[in-house]
């Protein structure tokens, strides 16, 4: 078990803050109620900020972005279940940017701590850091939590609505509350009276609530653990969906925007004399680090933004990917940044000459997410206001950046969240909104839409931090006796954080480490150190985040010691799980019944196993791949997962089949390189990821034998690349430490 | 000089250079915004429509280049009247961001046009340059079998 009271003495990252918070804002204003955002019109009443009742029927506000991982099904049907109203009449809408949606999972993972070992005390510590997020209004799509910062709250939310609307017929009626029953959107009385929601609201909107009614059990639910109809299927399959590159508004302008491509660095000078005499452009914006065009369509803008010749200044990091590999190795000699885990005693502990020592180091590169939608917004600057139209996952922060970039007070400014065409942590960032912001002021009075060409999306992102490690194992009797894990990288946390409030946080890392330190493994003497290496360029949160590249490194390290202790790799890891965390050991199970793991493998065929705990989820993974001719083909793969509670089993399946085939991508081929401090990847040709024809069949299992609900959009990410990894060992022999894994092999295109 | 396109069988004058694509035609001119931009470079699929029953990627085609009638997305079917193909994504649940559903979509509708009863090696070889960052892949192919028997049954 990792050493709360060791770990209780060192300062949190992300935890202390929120504590001392607590503090600060004391009890009282932590309690208090946050005010209602919603502004009901004529006939129109709200019971909370979650439901919308008027003559149409029941609007339910999911507050989080929906970019693909189904908030807009699984949000409203927690509501839905305790209100009373049937599947088909539920409407679904994003909600203004408010305080009262802040998001309380999110420090579900600040404690750094393992988290498949909370004690009641970390419990409660946990439950004190939610003040952060509520006082700041953290409204933030991330980190695997909308579900379970939601599970409560938002069926409360359905069913002190339901008590009220109760009340207000029984007000109306003459009979005791306790008399009535609710179902399909209407209160129901004794002998066959039938009063409508929509008929009911303004009268119940004027009751107080009660503070908490009681929950249904599971066993009552009728949505809940069903896999219910998306309610962005129609629209999405008809090209209704509203994307924010979709918004459109009467005499409208397109702009694109073309920044320094040396991250950071200055524009020296520009030209825009033949971009301007291009028919149809409007004009050239000078945005201090590039320029902006606004024309009378985006293709127009992109073809005169490329016209325009710009001179930029240097990078303020090194040229090329390889100096900075060069850096972040050498961060692993120097002192840590945190020990998150460090149990037995790894270096005075005693080594028996029948003892097996390994020793392995990895490197992975730097990613982009590549959404399928490149960044875009549409704005509306009014003198007064302005509006803002974008897919984010971070609408407050996003306001305040934009009104911050214009010079306007914070609620002069309205950021609208659209449909997200994928998220995968880069729309938790605010730079495509500001630079929307600031176009629409200077075109002030004129909506503008604002798309990036897929060029600028690539070389503009904030990356996946390249990463390196080195592992150090012992066996004994074929049994992990020693791990000792060094992870070095540019930390995505100080960055991300600095970017969002102002200041990096101290202390040590834990997203840094996740995916290495927090497994549920039962090793003698366990130790795992973060090194921080100091690099400028632009780093952000990628699906899985220091997952991504710790659960590569660390299970295939895993794999390394089995094969070196010639021991089974399922086997090995099983015995390490059983004796620390059931839920893994029963992924793990499960996943090497599905697979046929024991049998034979024909000639010509290798599987590979992997597991990481991430987002409170142990995922099991197996894949297996084929020798095609020249060619390696990812044939199938089996995923196995525990998420406690699976409150849609068809999106929690569609989640870790797409969190496989992510990671999968990446592992594969995914790779950005800097050269000349410019990022040298620039479309889907050079970064591509998995196609049709390459996708394994896969297979999903879902248990739900955890006591809490877990995280789903990503935890089936980290255990992918080093799963296909190990088995592309079982195939060739060869141990791939670097990714991507085309360096080394070459896979069916 | 004004163009006339056929759209989901509506004539339009389209006031724009002939070298302006059909892509940036249907969403900035038209605002027929269900066709998507992923590339720009026939790398994605995302902005996939159908020129006289063909598959074309609409970001690699002229204005001046548009040598039928155009079907988008949006004249494909509509949520009150679905296509058997969007009819098969609803019930098979496929979309995940749905960004590049359309052009999954209208690439599928073309592919059952010729093959009535696709093998998963057709599907995938039509499907192939439609990119997809959610991995929506295994329900994309179970969507256009369904479809496929639905169409062969009517
Ligand atoms: S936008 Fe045309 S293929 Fe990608
Ligand atoms: S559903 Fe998101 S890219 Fe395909």
């Amino acid at each position: 078990m990792a050493n709360w009271g060791k770990i209780a003495r060192r300062s949190f990252l992300i935890g202390s803050a929120a504590v001392a918070g607590g503090v600060a804002f004391g009890v009282y204003q932590y309690r208090r109620e946050l005010p209602n955002p919603l502004q009901p019109g004529v006939g129109e009443a709200t019971l909370n900020p979650w439901i919308i009742i008027n003559q149409d029927g029941v609007t339910l506000v999911a507050a989080r972005a929906e970019m693909g991982q189904g908030v807009y099904t699984t949000l409203p049907a927690l509501v839905a279940e305790e209100l009373d109203v049937a599947w088909e009449d539920v409407r679904v809408i994003h909600g203004p940017a408010a305080q009262a949606y802040y998001n309380g999972g999110l420090m579900s993972h600040a404690l750094p701590a393992t988290d498949y070992d909370r004690t009641g005390f970390q419990e409660v510590m946990i439950e004190a850091m939610t003040v952060l997020p509520k006082m700041i209004g953290l409204q933030v799509t991330g980190g695997s939590t909308s579900t379970l910062d939601a599970y409560e709250k938002l069926r409360q939310a359905g069913a002190t609505a339901r008590e009220v609307l109760k009340q207000a017929a029984a007000d109306r009626l003459g009979l005791p509350r306790g008399s009535l029953e609710t179902r399909d959107g209407r209160v129901i009385a004794p002998g066959g009276i039938e009063l409508s929601y929509t008929d009911l609201a303004v009268e119940a909107a004027a009751i107080d609530p009660p503070r908490s009614v009681e929950l249904r059990p599971r066993s009552q639910w009728r949505y809940l653990g069903q896999s219910m109809p998306r309610l962005d299927m129609v629209e999405k399959v008809t090209g209704a969906a509203e994307f924010a590159i979709d918004v459109r508004m009467p005499d409208m302008r397109f702009a694109t925007v073309r920044m320094t491509p040396r991250l950071g660095g200055e524009m020296l000078s520009f030209d825009a004399t033949a971009a301007e005499a291009m028919p149809g452009v409007d004009r050239v914006i000078d945005l201090g680090t590039g320029i902006a065009v606004v024309a009378s369509n985006t293709w127009l803008a992109m073809q005169a933004a490329d016209a325009v010749e710009i001179e930029w200044g240097p990078a303020p990091y090194p040229e090329t990917s390889e100096e900075m590999l060069d850096i972040i190795r050498a961060a692993l000699d120097e002192a840590p940044n945190s020990t998150l885990r460090d149990e037995g005693d790894i270096d005075r502990m005693e080594i028996d000459p029948a003892d097996r020592v390994i020793e392995a180091e990895y490197t992975v590169p730097w990613l982009a997410h590549a959404t399928m939608e490149p960044m875009s917004a549409a704005a509306h600057h009014t003198g007064d206001r302005l509006e803002i139209w974008a897919g984010s996952q971070a609408p407050g922060f996003a306001e305040a950046r934009a009104a911050e970039a214009v010079g306007l007070d914070a609620d002069q400014v309205s950021c609208h969240v659209t449909y997200l065409g994928g998220g995968f942590g880069r729309r938790g960032e605010s730079d495509f909104i500001v630079l929307a912001a600031r176009v629409a002021q200077a075109v002030q009075g004129t909506p503008v839409q604002v798309t990036w060409s897929r060029e600028e999306d690539m070389r503009h992102d904030f990356y996946r931090p390249a990463a390196a490690a080195r592992m150090r194992g012992v066996l004994r009797n074929g049994f992990a006796h020693a791990l000792e894990g060094r992870v070095a990288a540019p930390s995505v946390t100080r960055q991300a954080m600095a970017r969002m409030t102002g200041s990096a946080p101290p202390g040590p890392d834990k997203g840094h480490v996740e995916g290495m330190f927090n497994q549920p493994y039962a090793i003698p003497n366990y130790r795992v150190t973060g090194h921080l290496a100091d690099l400028a360029v632009p780093v952000g949160f990628w699906r899985s985040v220091g997952n991504s590249f710790n659960g590569f490194f660390m299970e295939s390290f895993i794999d390394e010691m089995a094969i070196a202790g010639g021991r089974d790799p399922l086997g090995f890891r099983l015995d390490l799980a059983e004796r620390e965390h059931a839920p893994t050991a029963g992924v793990l199970r499960a996943v090497a019944e599905m697979s046929g793991w024991a049998a034979d493998r024909p000639e010509g065929t290798g599987m590979g196993v992997a597991m990481t705990h991430s987002f409170h989820t142990p995922v099991a993974v197996v894949v297996e791949v084929q020798q095609q001719d020249r060619d390696i083909v990812l044939t199938r793969a089996w995923i196995a997962c525990d998420v406690g509670t699976a409150l849609d089993p068809s999106i929690v399946e569609a989640q870790m089949v797409g969190g496989l085939y992510f990671g999968l991508s990446a592992a594969m081929m995914e790779e950005i390189s800097f050269a000349g401090g410019e990022v040298q990847q620039v479309n889907f040709p050079d970064f591509d990821a998995l196609r049709i024809h390459q996708a394994p069949r896969v297979e999903v299992r879902i248990l739900e034998t955890q006591a809490h609900l877990s995280g789903v959009g990503e935890p089936a990410t980290p255990p992918s690349m080093p799963a296909l990894a190990n088995a592309i060992y079982d195939l060739t022999g060869e141990r791939i430490r670097d990714l991507p894994l085309n360096r080394r092999v070459r896979f069916v295109v | 000089m004004a163009t006339t396109l056929t759209v989901n069988g509506t004539a339009h004058q389209v006031d724009l250079p002939d070298d302006v694509p059909l892509l940036w035609v249907l969403r900035d001119a038209l605002g027929l915004t269900g066709t998507k931009y992923g590339c720009g470079v026939a790398a994605c699929g995302a902005c996939t429509v159908q020129i006289d029953g063909e598959a074309a990627r609409s970001c690699q085609v002229a204005l001046a280049d548009v040598w039928g009638q155009v079907t988008t997305i949006e004249g494909l079917g509509t949520p009150a009247a679905l296509h058997a193909v969007q009819a098969a994504w609803v019930e098979h649940q496929v979309a995940q961001c749905g960004y590049c559903q359309s052009g999954q979509i209208m690439q599928a509708a073309t592919l059952l046009a010729a093959t009535p009863d696709p093998t998963d090696e057709d599907i995938d070889t039509a499907l192939s340059g439609n990119l997809c960052r959610c991995g929506t892949y295994p329900r994309i192919r179970a969507a256009v079998h369904a479809a496929a028997a639905n169409l062969r049954g009517a």
